[in-house]
């Protein structure tokens, strides 16, 4: 049994809506040393098997197909014994 | 003209569809689609509506791209049956990759809700035939993430290729250079943010809608013509 930790962030040359308000908000608050604020997406899951290579390469493939878009975000994640 | 409205859970403009094409589309017998249906063979137009499928978790339009009747809609495309992404449909149709490029958060972070002026930049394709070159047409958005992205190379192809259909007058959510609504390279499968079941009677705004769907059925009449 494995636990996966997947983290989807936003392409760098690609601008992030939400990042930047957040930044606005944080610049207003008197943080003004805050700088390239960006909002990614952090999943957490069990993956049900022994074999680590297929648990790698299976994630590998979510990543890919469904938890992120690769038009747009790069993703990255770690696999716990 | 067998029509279907496809409708996943979060679906919300599936009725305004059905309701469009039943005003509009004189040959059209219409039916909503659940999106648990594998098998979409007899239907000539296929409509993607807007809404919040899945409630847009993960990204809009994500995880309806893996319903079990998208595969259909994969097919039904490639096999030239036309297909109509509006809004969420536009976002699901990205995803599942029949369209280039994604939706993204409007740049103003607001969802705006409004009459929008379009540009036709392409009335020769099966969905706007009824319009002029650069006419302006009153359709409404109604969308928080409707900011059109894709890479340099992408956007070259779509301007190469003449897929770029309509464009916003006044862009209200950050689109690379203003796209409102493009079309694959077959010219089969169009998305666009803007809702033209929405302007389908001047009583609520704006009829510019309408002459998509007259559209629509002109080249299917068309088609079935030369077929016969």
């Amino acid at each position: 049994m494995f636990k996966a930790k997947v983290y989807v962030t936003t392409k760098a040359n690609v601008l992030d809506p939400q990042g930047a308000a957040v930044q606005r908000a944080l610049h207003t608050m008197g943080y003004g040393a805050v700088e390239d604020v960006r909002i990614g997406k952090y999943l957490e899951f069990v993956l049900e098997t022994n074999d680590r290579a297929q648990a790698e390469a299976d994630l590998k493939k979510m990543c890919e197909q469904i938890l992120s878009n690769p038009v747009v975000e790069d993703y990255r994640y770690e696999l716990e014994d | 003209m067998k029509v279907a409205v496809l409708v996943f859970p979060g679906s919300n403009c599936d009725f305004d569809c059905v309701h469009a094409v039943e005003e509009t589309m004189t040959d059209g017998a219409v039916e909503r689609v659940w999106h648990t249906t594998e098998d979409l063979t007899g239907y000539d137009l296929i409509i993607v509506p807007g809404g919040f499928s899945y409630g847009d978790y993960l990204r809009s339009g994500a995880i309806a791209r893996f319903a079990p009747v998208m595969n259909a809609v994969a097919k039904a495309a490639e096999a030239g049956v036309y297909v109509l992404g509006i809004c969420n449909g536009f976002q699901i149709l990205t995803e599942a990759g029949l369209l280039p490029g994604v939706l993204r958060r409007n740049t103003g972070m607001k969802f705006r809700c409004h009459s929008s002026m379009l540009r036709v930049a392409r009335p020769d394709t099966a969905f706007t035939s009824e319009y002029k070159q650069d006419e302006l047409i009153n359709i409404p958005i109604a969308h928080g993430e409707g900011n059109y992205y894709c890479d340099d190379e992408t956007l070259a192809k779509l301007q190469a290729n003449g897929q770029i259909v309509f464009t916003y007058d006044d862009n209200p959510n950050g689109s690379l250079n203003d796209i409102a609504g493009i079309v694959n390279e077959k010219g089969n499968v169009l998305g666009m943010m803007p809702h033209p079941e929405r302007a389908v009677s001047d009583l609520l705004g704006s009829s510019d809608g309408v002459r998509m769907f007259t559209s629509i059925m002109k080249a299917w009449r068309e088609r079935h013509a030369n077929v016969n």
